[in-house]
């Protein structure tokens, strides 16, 4: 156990985390050069073109150190907001991090959200300026960002750089020097703590864990402490670059288990591991049902793949525990599913994966959060989709969660992104100068308000130079209104949406500018609004087409003529329809579009 | 039976409007009639030996063609194509070409039908498309053309233009119907990407009429003409005693044609060609002796929407009963579902056993074929 050192990387997206997790396996022999490919560690094609690891990952490597045989167990974390669930329990598996900054870029949000939960978790912090091949690496600046962040000696900074391989030996003596060998007891009733699961079409879930007291034994009878499931471990072992199956796992160590379940959600992360007979007297702290933030509408295309799309779902439910859905019906839209999501990433992640691994197009409504309602006879529901708010008449309150958001930026644009967090209903708790012109803004925000154009307008105001990072914590009373559009006096429930009331005029506005550039002319005029209840608070038009039809169809016109038309019977095909209005899937998600 | 159509790919200058294929350098001129008669020669099998019945030079401005090309041309079609008694053979002219020695010629010629881009009898608006001849011009070669002998005039007149009053276009119809001629084609003003039109008009120093006139000026033309004896047999052409443009119905028909020229496209009952749509490469690759075409076979869903499209333009609609016949009993359902719509409305009429646009479908007949078109798997 002595010579066990578990740890995992703390990095902001972009800051090399792969490349240089990539370095450590090729130069501890974990993987040959010809087994490496980019960024080894995120094996999803969708991960790999996005550079993001969405699914953490574990991986084990050997390396001699002063004569010594060590095991370094590399937990790769997810480096997204919407996962920041799976980051706090890949941290509570390790005794250390390393700390990745780039160095021509220095800390940002998700660097210092990160740490903050490995420094809770008393993790040994190893920092290590990355890039620092680029020439617009500035380690002394960034060296004293670091110092000031986490209080280290400036010398205990590392250098390295993930394409040249420079630094890297030091990185792994660092490992094995500074971060503490894991301190369990062997003797004791197994407890070992689930930080990962993946989904095996041919095995069914294999759980990642780590061993914290206790050693874990293949075909010992197990029991997973908060689902009060038990298994059979039939087969165990330890994941190098391929899992590789052993008898035992010892006290300390990392390894993953197979047991014949079918369903993700049997597994969940954070849970604990002991075994029947002797179990162990507490489950392992901090574990949490992961609960969806975001919600939208997901319909098939063409309303005939329904069934197809649930069995989308379900495939993608195996594999992603994190992922809800029920059935629910729209008008405008037909059959379709209410899904829950982490966030917004994780939405769109869905999205692609539908898209690639099920060739289903789907449209997706405009996402929307979790809100409690409060009726007037004192009861209270959780309201997932708009249209199921009561009647205004009925409704006392409306509660909706609120975050904790984290932005770091350069000085110049405090002004630009303070007018856009308070348009966004946001109260500045808290703003501290991280260096003479880098600031750390700290906000209470509704998650309502991230969910709609709020990444991107960050980024313009900020000329790509904020970092963004949030938690939720937990529900506030909001003067919310529901707002519906109509087209041509029928309603469209999957448009309908909760805005705070003072948005609600600016808001109905701009939606309705928008519907009308998306809604192609039809026959007749389409009269579009935005309601409060009866009462109309915007409108536009979207006038008839008096003419469509061209002067001249001879020899040479005709294909390039029937060809235009199809496409447009094919567009016309894929519209929805309500009442006579036609429209388009675009305009589902238009809210997502307004500047 | 079947046509001949051959695309004279220059002009004396660029009208501002257009995006039909030409050069306005006549360098290539004299090769390119030597391309046209070696495509001739190499397609001469394409018609199958069907009797040829129209023949038909557009352009570009075929009245650019020299006396001596017209002439080769037409020595190698009836060499090598069974040309019927009394074919329809019509040159597009520009008023300013149909004078003196030239039209004597024509006149001596085979042609006996002459379509004159007249466009418009108002000078401002020649002005304002950058055509090459004058409203003067455009009144005398009406009547030189007569004089000459021509009994089969058609004449193209522009509607849609930008800046005009309704009394500018009463006048402009009152002109071109005192001369009676035998056809009219009316064109609306279209503003095509990469014209000169398009740059002004996003420049803001043009602005072309909009839906509304236009439909009133196409409407108002259809009224007069029919006053004085004229059929609207098609969305875009009128034409007195029966005297309809048998090369142009012949595309809505279905019959086949050889194009030849560049960017020219041809039929066969199956495919449809179309040769490059620039000169130099056409010229290049007649000269490799490779041909200058790109192919599509038509599916039967293709061949059916063709079929609607083109029937639905004209006076002779849709017939449900030919349609039953080639496309079987399940596209004439589809028909029938998707006609609902524009049945109710009073843009399509049923008589007879055939749908018809309604005077106020015509306006409209573009969405309706698209609507009433299949998609693949419709008709199975």
């Amino acid at each position: 156990m002595k010579h066990i050192r578990n740890f995992c990387i703390i990095a902001h997206i972009d800051h090399g985390k792969s490349t240089l997790a990539d370095r450590l396996l090729q130069q501890t022999g974990t993987v040959s050069d010809r087994e490496l490919k980019e960024q080894t560690l995120d094996d999803m094609d969708l991960e790999r073109e996005r550079g993001i690891t969405i699914k953490s990952h574990a991986i084990q490597m050997n390396y001699q150190h002063e004569g010594q045989d060590y095991v370094l167990n590399l937990i790769d974390t997810p480096g997204h907001v919407d996962f920041s669930y799976e980051v706090s329990r890949s941290i509570a598996a390790c005794e250390g991090a390393l700390l990745i900054v780039d160095a021509s870029q220095g800390i940002q949000a998700q660097t210092i959200s990160n740490l903050y939960l490995a420094l809770e978790h008393d993790l040994e912090i190893i920092p290590v300026l990355n890039k620092m091949d680029l020439p617009s690496a500035m380690p002394e600046e960034v060296t004293d960002q670091i110092v000031d962040l986490i209080g280290c000696d400036p010398e205990e900074v590392l250098a390295a750089s993930g394409k040249t391989g420079l630094g890297v030996d030091k990185v792994l003596e660092a490992i094995i020097s500074r971060v503490p060998a894991p301190s369990g007891d062997p003797k004791a009733p197994l407890q070992a703590l689930i930080f990962d699961s993946v989904f095996n079409p041919f095995r069914g879930i294999i759980a990642y864990f780590r061993v914290l007291n206790g050693q874990m034994r293949a075909k010992d009878l197990v029991k997973f402490v908060n689902t009060a499931k038990e298994y059979t471990a039939d087969e165990i072992g330890v994941l190098r670059l391929t899992p590789e199956k052993r008898n035992v796992v010892e006290t300390g160590d990392v390894g993953y288990i197979i047991s014949g379940i079918k369903q993700a959600r049997e597994v969940k992360v954070g849970d604990t591991i002991t075994h029947v007979d002797r179990s162990c007297e507490d489950a392992i702290q901090g574990f949490e049902d992961v609960k969806p933030m975001v919600f939208a509408g997901i319909y098939p295309v063409d309303t005939d793949d329904y069934e197809e799309l649930r069995d989308a779902m379900d495939k993608l439910q195996l594999n992603d525990a994190s992922l809800t859905f029920e059935p629910e019906s729209s008008a405008a839209l037909g059959f379709g599913f209410r899904c829950g999501f982490l966030g917004m990433l994780h939405m769109e992640i869905i999205q692609e994966r539908l898209e690639r691994e099920f060739d289903m197009t789907v449209i997706t409504t405009v996402p929307n959060v979790s809100y409690f309602a409060h009726t007037t006879k004192g009861e209270e529901m959780v309201v997932n989709n708009p249209s199921d708010l009561p009647d205004p008449s009925q409704l006392s309150a409306v509660e909706e969660p609120f975050i904790k958001a984290q932005i770091i930026t350069k000085s110049e644009y405090i002004g630009a992104i303070m007018s856009l967090c308070i348009e966004k209903r946001g109260v500045l708790n808290n703003q501290v100068y991280l260096t003479t012109d880098r600031v750390e803004l700290t906000f209470d925000m509704p998650l309502a308000e991230i969910v709609f154009d709020f990444y991107d307008r960050l980024k313009t105001v900020s000329r790509g130079y904020a970092s963004f990072d949030y938690h939720p914590f937990g529900y506030q009373k909001s003067s919310l209104v529901k707002m519906d559009i109509l087209l041509n006096g029928d309603q469209v429930d999957a448009l309908s949406a909760l805005i705070h009331r003072d948005n609600a005029y600016e808001f109905g506005k701009k939606i309705c500018q928008k519907l009308r550039e998306l809604i192609p002319r039809q026959q007749f005029d389409i009269a579009i609004q935005a309601a409060i209840g009866s009462k109309i608070i915007a409108r536009e038009t979207v006038k008839a087409v008096r003419k469509d039809v061209t002067a001249k169809c001879y020899g040479g016109d005709i294909s390039r003529k029937r060809k235009l038309l199809e496409k447009q019977k094919k567009g016309k095909k894929r519209m929805r329809q309500v009442g006579n209005v036609e429209i388009p899937q675009k305009a589902f998600m238009a809210v997502l579009q307004l500047d | 039976m079947a046509g001949i159509y051959l695309h004279i790919p220059f002009c004396r200058q660029a009208c501002h409007y257009c995006d039909f294929h030409f050069a306005t350098s006549h360098r290539q001129l004299e090769p390119m009639v030597n391309a046209l008669i070696q495509e001739l020669e190499s397609r001469k099998d394409y018609l199958e030996d069907a009797p040829v019945e129209t023949i038909y030079f557009g352009g570009g401005t075929p009245s650019l063609l020299e006396p001596k090309h017209v002439d080769r041309i037409f020595e190698t079609i009836f060499r090598l194509f069974p040309v019927v008694e009394r074919p329809e053979i019509t040159l597009e002219a520009n008023p300013d070409d149909l004078k003196g020695e030239y039209l004597k010629f024509l006149t001596e010629s085979p042609v006996n039908r002459l379509s004159i881009g007249v466009q418009s009898f108002l000078e401002e608006d020649l002005k304002t498309m950058n055509r090459a001849h004058s409203a003067a011009e455009a009144h005398a070669c009406i009547d030189k053309c007569r004089d000459a002998g021509f009994d089969d005039l058609s004449i193209d007149l522009m509607y849609g233009l930008p800046d005009r009053t309704k009394a500018d276009w009463i006048e402009n119809l009152e002109k071109a119907l005192q001369y009676r001629p035998e056809h009219l084609s009316a064109y609306c003003l279209t503003v095509e990407t990469g014209t000169a039109l398009a740059h002004q008009v996003k420049k803001g120093k043009v602005t072309p009429a909009d839906d509304q006139a236009a439909k009133e000026q196409m409407a108002e033309l259809t009224r007069q003409f029919e006053a004085a004896g004229y059929e609207h047999y098609e969305i875009s052409n009128l034409a007195r005693e029966g005297r309809y443009a048998r090369h142009n119905t012949a595309y809505w028909f279905g019959k086949s044609y050889l194009g030849i020229g560049p960017s020219a496209h041809s039929f066969n009952g199956q495919s449809r060609q179309w040769n490059v749509a620039n000169n130099v490469h056409y010229l290049k690759a007649l000269n490799a002796g490779e041909s200058p075409a790109e192919k599509e076979e038509l599916t039967f869903t293709d061949r059916f929407n063709e079929r609607v499209l083109l029937s639905l333009r004209t006076i002779w609609g849709l017939d449900l009963e030919n349609i039953e016949r080639d496309f079987g009993k399940t596209a004439l359902h589809h028909l029938r579902k998707e006609s609902r719509f524009y049945l109710q409305k009073g843009h399509l009429e049923e008589r007879e056993n055939r749908f018809f646009v309604t005077s106020e479908g015509k306006s409209m007949a573009d969405r309706i074929a698209s609507d009433l078109f299949a998609l693949e798997n419709d008709l199975l």
